[in-house]
């Protein structure tokens, strides 16, 4: 396993361990508001990552939207095989956890930096919720 | 493992399989999600309002429904549905897909065969149950939350349907967020003293300033200075909105939500982040900041959440002897219970009259179909006075635009947008 580029530590996490590439957003996210279930797209006009596909992608958010729909949706897309690998995100709300969980897929809350800040979308990384850290693999190329 | 949930006996019993696998694998799930927010033990519960509909479930949420039915699931304390996504009196004039609709039936009759009471509204808190000061729940939707959290003074997080249903099976849920006492503080002050908030709306449009500067599930806000005494309506309006643009969980409103007789009660002895005002300006700056693109009205909603017998009646009284713009088409949902009461009273006439479509037990953003719907009805823009729907229902690509309840009624009568 290569040592990482970078370490950001997050506080609470659920699920195995997963490798994947980034897709980090400036803004929050619902499924229901945002998320066309159907492709994985985000559809939602105006959203900062319109037309951005989340699928197998690790998803860094800094915040929760609405909704109580991911408690369903997150398995549901899991499903329909457009599910993002892992969700990150800066400040969560229960829905997005209990989706997660059913779905078994890897969502952690609180980050030690900003991922705005320290990654771009394209860069490798990887999210073990084990050890409540996120890894820089590999920069974008 | 040194974080995870404490479980009493019963609840030990309960994940050994003692009472079935429904009921095992109902509590690994809740002690899974506990255990991610250190929740110390389960609490017991008394009511739980749950999610559960084809458009949001998928197939795959209809297969783990019919999975935990056939493992003999069964509600233990009284559990309701939210609006789902077809009426079905009204799901051939809407060209909804037949294949999803004998699906929605499928859903219905295994949350029925669970013992879940498939009431189909996202009021229960106006309709079905008030719980009491310090009574726990697990609810969802989160608009039927945030109401049970500050107005009753009753205890829930946003409980997803999973969520939900595995805390109808087990009657408890994790103590963590909404159920402690250190979440429900407020955390910051709005001054409510310049603002009017005569319509609906605008309440909903306090909620969108308010929930968009702070995202954040626990971020309690503390309002105070209004002038008058809020409508339940007008509070539902505001939950809803703080719920959908903040993703928050819990208001105070000094000297009109139980846990605040007073600011500093309702701060719990902490400082506050921050203070300030909204006044009728910024409300008013709320409705000039959306786009009217080529002005197109075919489409006014009443909707989201479903509405009071209270706003069927004042819509009635606003739509009495006028009919809707040709080309122009006006929905509005509500329960079956407040749907029958309207019609018994004489408010769902002047409705129809009007050629407006009242729909029961579904709420308009998560109709089965809407993507096509709105593709072949050429809708474009979607006016509304609920400040929730405006915000939620972007992932369908409408052009969404907040004007009051009365605006709304002249644009669907006149076809004119300003």
């Amino acid at each position: 396993m290569s040592a990482p580029l970078l370490t950001i530590r997050v506080e609470r996490a659920f699920g195995p361990a997963v490798e994947g590439e980034a897709v980090v957003s400036a803004e929050g996210f619902s499924p229901r508001y945002d998320l066309d279930r159907w492709t994985g797209l985000i559809t939602k006009p105006g959203h900062r990552l319109e037309g951005t596909s989340i699928k197998d992608k690790v998803c860094f958010f800094p915040t929760a939207k609405g909704g109580i729909a991911a408690g369903w949706a997150f398995h549901d897309i899991k499903a329909k095989g457009i599910s993002p690998m892992a969700y990150v995100f800066g400040v969560t709300n229960p829905v997005m956890v209990q989706g997660a969980v059913l779905a078994g897929v890897p969502i952690t809350e609180g980050w030690s930096e900003d991922p705005q800040r320290v990654l771009k979308t394209g860069d490798w990384v990887r999210v073990d919720p084990g050890r409540k850290v996120v890894e820089l693999l590999r920069r974008a190329p | 493992m040194e974080d995870a949930v404490e479980l009493t006996g019963d609840e030990r019993a309960m994940l050994a399989g003692a009472q079935g696998e429904a009921v095992r694998r109902a509590l690994d799930y809740q002690a899974e999600v506990g255990r991610f927010f250190g929740a110390e033990r389960f609490v017991p519960i008394t009511n739980a309002h749950m999610m559960g509909d084809i458009e949001v479930l998928g197939d795959a949420g209809l297969a783990f429904l019919r999975e935990a039915r056939d493992l003999g699931a069964r509600a233990r304390i009284p559990v309701t549905t939210n609006a789902r996504c077809v009426d079905f009196a009204w799901a051939d004039r809407l060209g909804q897909d037949p294949g999803e609709c004998a699906k929605e039936r499928e859903v219905i009759a295994a949350l029925q065969a669970m013992d879940v009471v498939t009431a189909d509204t996202c009021i229960n808190y106006q309709t079905l149950y008030q719980p009491h000061l310090g009574e726990r729940v697990a609810w969802g939707d989160t608009g039927t939350v945030i109401y049970a959290n500050s107005v009753f003074g009753a205890r829930s997080n946003f409980e997803s349907g999973p969520a939900a249903m595995a805390a109808a099976i087990t009657g408890r849920t994790p103590e963590y967020g909404f159920q402690l006492d250190r979440h429900r503080k407020g955390r910051f002050v709005v001054d409510l003293s310049g603002a009017t908030l005569g319509d609906l709306a605008d309440w909903g449009a306090l909620g969108k300033i308010v929930g968009e500067r702070h995202q954040n599930y626990y971020a309690v806000p503390v309002f105070t200075g209004f002038r008058r005494t809020p409508l339940a309506d007008e509070l539902k309006q505001l939950g809803c909105a703080l719920a959908s643009y903040g993703s928050m969980g819990m208001f105070h409103m000094v000297g009109v939500t139980p846990e605040a007789p007073s600011v500093e009660a309702a701060l719990g002895g902490e400082a506050p982040w921050e203070a300030f005002a909204v006044s009728d300006a910024e409300i008013e700056a709320v409705y000039r900041g959306y786009p009217l693109g080529d002005g197109d009205c075919s489409l006014v909603v009443f909707s989201g959440p479903q509405l009071s017998l209270f706003e069927i009646k004042v819509l009635a009284g606003l739509f009495e002897g006028r009919r809707l713009h040709p080309g122009t088409q006006v929905f509005v949902t509500t329960s079956n219970g407040v749907r029958s009461a309207a019609e018994k009273l004489g408010y769902l006439k002047p409705l129809e009259d009007a050629g407006v479509a009242v729909l029961e037990g579904v709420c308009f953003y998560i109709l089965q179909n809407l993507s096509l719907l709105r593709e072949r009805n050429g809708w474009r823009n979607m006016i509304s006075n609920s400040a929730k729907i405006v915000n939620i229902i972007g992932a369908h690509r409408f052009r969404t635009i907040l004007r009051r309840t009365a605006d709304c009624v002249d644009i669907a009568c006149t076809g004119k947008l300003s």
